[in-house]
């Protein structure tokens, strides 16, 4: 089975009548793995939100396609059952449904009626990924991310992304707040997932990521449009040089998206 | 036309079916005694619920029911509230006005146990029930709805356990209100002698969607010096049912009443559930929770009233309201003048699931005294749309990660509950009342 395809064409986003994202152009592939970058405020949680279908965010103009449907005409939980998945950059908090109960939910939910995963196999996939991802079994009894660090957090979203395996990953700063060792067992969780059949769009502000994950292009946002594409080598220039240079070859001043250019 | 506030039933109808029923003479006049002052006594009035236009006059009275040879001849909708794989030995079900089954393990039956209907109680131990019907907790003048209870009172059950016996299973009720337009005046009356113990759980059951029927419910618990009485209720009373319980505990000295209550009806109801703290160093725990869908009305306050030195008193309520259904928590926690050392502390928090829903959490305390303890929580409000975006991110149904949500909220009280058959009915009814 080959991949499947998101395609964002000309995306305008608005969040309380402001325009946030002003016509992104995005192309990620099954196979593929995509780092998005670019300065603080400058649009990239907007734009996987609006991928997701978060409440707030509103798409003014512009389409997105997965394998040819239109993502933007479906319901958040249709868009998942299709194969997206995003790991967030702030995920909820949601007391009294145990992490496990949601995480067998979230199977089942892509299940016909009557053919819901037996308690004994989710278990058994349960452990297994959290073994892989070295989380404390408590966890999966405790309240869904309540209480949970920055750190467990981020791992207990990776735990979801191994087990729902979608079609395709976005994953928001999922390197952040995690310490050194935490990094290396979560990419190795994101790495077990390469296959052809998986695509990945990984946001992130630094290359420590990307040195354990290592994309086939890297984008860079600024002003709500994604401003340049490039390999892996764009990342490390980003990391030595950081982003005035991109800036000054575009003319751009002010980078969020604050000021229209 | 004036409203009718006349009731259907008269003083010769009382009569007769207290004779019918061959009660001693005590209970015949109290019946009487009671109908009289239905004429004059004013409707309870709960806070911020008006039930003056409530159903509580339209129903029929002295309706029987079938016996039943067997539980498996139950209906399933019975069937859930019994623990069908390790069969309770400790029974009493009532299938209307009568009973239907009943049994009571020999060896509780040995130390002096009794569980039975208070039909035969009142035949049986007569001056032990007329000890505590209607005199220590609650009293029949307390307002129209306690005196017509007492005049048409028509079922119920009386346990009674004696000094020093622990009573380790529990013993359970299920009040079956087969016919749609049978009245329940039920009346239970839990009595724990000195040190003993005893789980006491019961479920009430009706059917009646368009009919209307009513239920005027008075519940006596007592627990004297150092005995402990846990108290589990899951109600389910079906729409056309107009509901008003009235449960009340007193806990003398170092003794101990503890309620879980499933409020799962879905009629109109006003519950109130009242403990005395009595004696010194009394404990009462008053735990609650309820669903509330369709255009129902609840009114369900809970109120510990501490009178004993360091007595204890804990209030926890959640609820969740659905479609455009209404709910008010009263919390009442009341320290009276020289209960010194006394505690009451209370939590109550209401979940709105949809526009039209309406929850009021109404934290009171009211306090006499200085060297005390007491605390409230209260909070309303509406399922966060981000927390649903987030569930549903990962395919789970909008209709699913509400459940999930709902659960969740009711989690806290569920899982505070200390009678594991109480835990698993309230787990299977929100399940049914969520879908
Ligand atoms: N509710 C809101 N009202 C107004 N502006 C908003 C709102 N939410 C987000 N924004 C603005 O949208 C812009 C883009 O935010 P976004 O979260 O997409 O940035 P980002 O690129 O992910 O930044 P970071 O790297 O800091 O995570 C920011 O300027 C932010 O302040
Ligand atoms: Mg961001």
């Amino acid at each position: 089975m080959a991949g499947s395809t998101l395609e964002i064409k000309d995306l305008h986003v608005s969040i309380d009548d402001k325009e946030i994202l002003k016509g992104v152009n995005l192309t990620v592939k099954g196979g593929e793995f995509h780092a998005v970058m670019g300065p603080n405020g400058t649009g990239k949680s907007t734009l996987a939100s609006a991928i997701m279908g978060h409440p707030k965010y509103e798409v003014t103009s512009g389409s997105i396609l997965l394998d040819g449907e239109d993502v933007l005409e479906m319901e958040v939980d249709e868009r998942a059952q299709a194969g997206l998945f995003l790991a967030m950059q702030y995920p909820s908090e949601i007391s009294g449904v145990t992490n496990s109960d949601f995480l067998r939910s979230s199977i089942n939910a892509r299940r016909e009626e009557g053919d819901e995963i037996s308690l004994m196999k989710f278990i058994k996939e349960m452990d297994a990924s959290m073994d892989y991802l070295e989380m404390d079994k408590n966890m999966a009894q405790r309240y869904l991310n309540e209480g949970f660090s920055g750190g467990e957090k981020k791992r207990n979203e990776i735990l979801q992304l191994m087990m729902l395996k979608p079609a395709i990953g976005i994953l928001d700063e999922i390197d952040s707040g995690l310490d050194i060792d935490a990094l290396k067992v979560v990419s190795k969780g994101i790495n077990k997932l390469r296959s052809e059949t998986f695509g990945c769009l990984m946001i992130t502000h630094y290359q420590r990521l990307l040195d354990y994950i290592t994309p086939d292009y890297v984008h860079v946002m600024m002003q709500g449009r994604v401003v340049k594409s490039g390999g892996p080598e764009l990342a490390q220039r980003l990391e030595a040089e950081g982003y005035d240079w991109i800036k000054k070859e575009l003319g751009i001043e002010e980078e969020t998206v604050e000021q229209n250019a | 036309m004036t409203v009718d506030t006349k009731l259907p039933y008269e003083k010769d109808y009382v009569s007769k079916f207290s004779e019918k029923r061959n009660e001693p003479e005590w209970m015949k006049s109290l019946r009487l005694q009671a109908l009289e002052l239905t004429e004059t006594l004013p409707m309870p009035k709960p806070d911020k619920t008006n039930i003056t236009k409530w159903n509580f006059s339209k129903f029929d009275h002295d309706v029987s029911g079938q016996e039943i040879s067997s539980l498996e001849e139950l209906p399933e909708d019975i069937k859930v509230f019994l623990d069908m794989e390790n069969k309770n030995g400790n029974l009493v079900i009532q299938r209307n006005e009568s009973v239907a089954y009943k049994s009571l393990d020999a060896s509780l039956q040995e130390k002096g146990v009794i569980l039975t209907d208070l039909q035969s109680a009142i035949q049986e131990h007569s001056e032990l029930v007329q000890r505590y019907f209607m005199k220590d907790a609650v009293s029949i003048d307390e307002n129209r709805l306690t005196a017509l209870h007492t005049a048409l009172m028509n079922g119920g059950v009386f346990v009674y356990v004696p000094k020093n016996v622990v009573v380790e299973e529990p013993l359970q009720a299920i009040f079956w209100q087969e016919d749609p337009k049978v009245g329940s005046f039920n009346h239970v009356i839990v009595v724990a002698e000195e040190n003993s113990s005893v789980t006491y759980v019961e479920n009430y059951i009706s059917h009646n969607q368009d009919e209307e029927a009513v239920a005027n419910i008075v519940t006596e618990v007592i627990a004297h010096d150092n005995a402990s009485v846990s108290f589990g209720a899951v109600d389910n009373f079906a729409k056309g049912t107009t509901v008003y319980v009235n449960r009340r505990g007193i806990a003398y000295r170092d003794a101990k009443i503890e309620w879980a209550l499933g409020q799962m009806n879905d009629g109109n109801t006003a519950s109130e559930n009242i403990t005395h703290l009595i004696g010194d160093n009394s404990v009462s725990q008053a735990k609650a929770v309820t669903v509330g869908r369709g255009n129902q009305i609840q009114n369900l306050t809970a109120k510990i009233v501490n009178f004993g030195l360091n007595s204890d008193g804990y209030i926890l309520q959640h609820g969740v309201m659905k479609d455009s259904a209404s709910s008010v928590f009263n919390g009442i926690g009341k320290i009276e003048h020289g209960a010194s050392k006394s505690n009451a502390e209370q939590e109550s928090r209401v979940l709105m699931l949809s526009k039209d829903a309406r929850g009021d959490a109404n934290p009171i305390l009211l306090i006499d005294e200085d060297d005390v303890t007491a605390g409230h929580a209260a909070s309303v409000g509406r399922v966060d749309p981000i927390q649903l975006y987030y569930l549903m991110s990962r395919g789970i149904s909008k209709q699913e990660a509400e459940r999930l949500i709902i659960h969740g909220f009711l989690a806290p009280v569920v899982n505070e509950i200390p009678i594991q058959s109480v835990k698993d009915q309230l787990t299977k009814v929100i399940e049914g009342k969520v879908n």
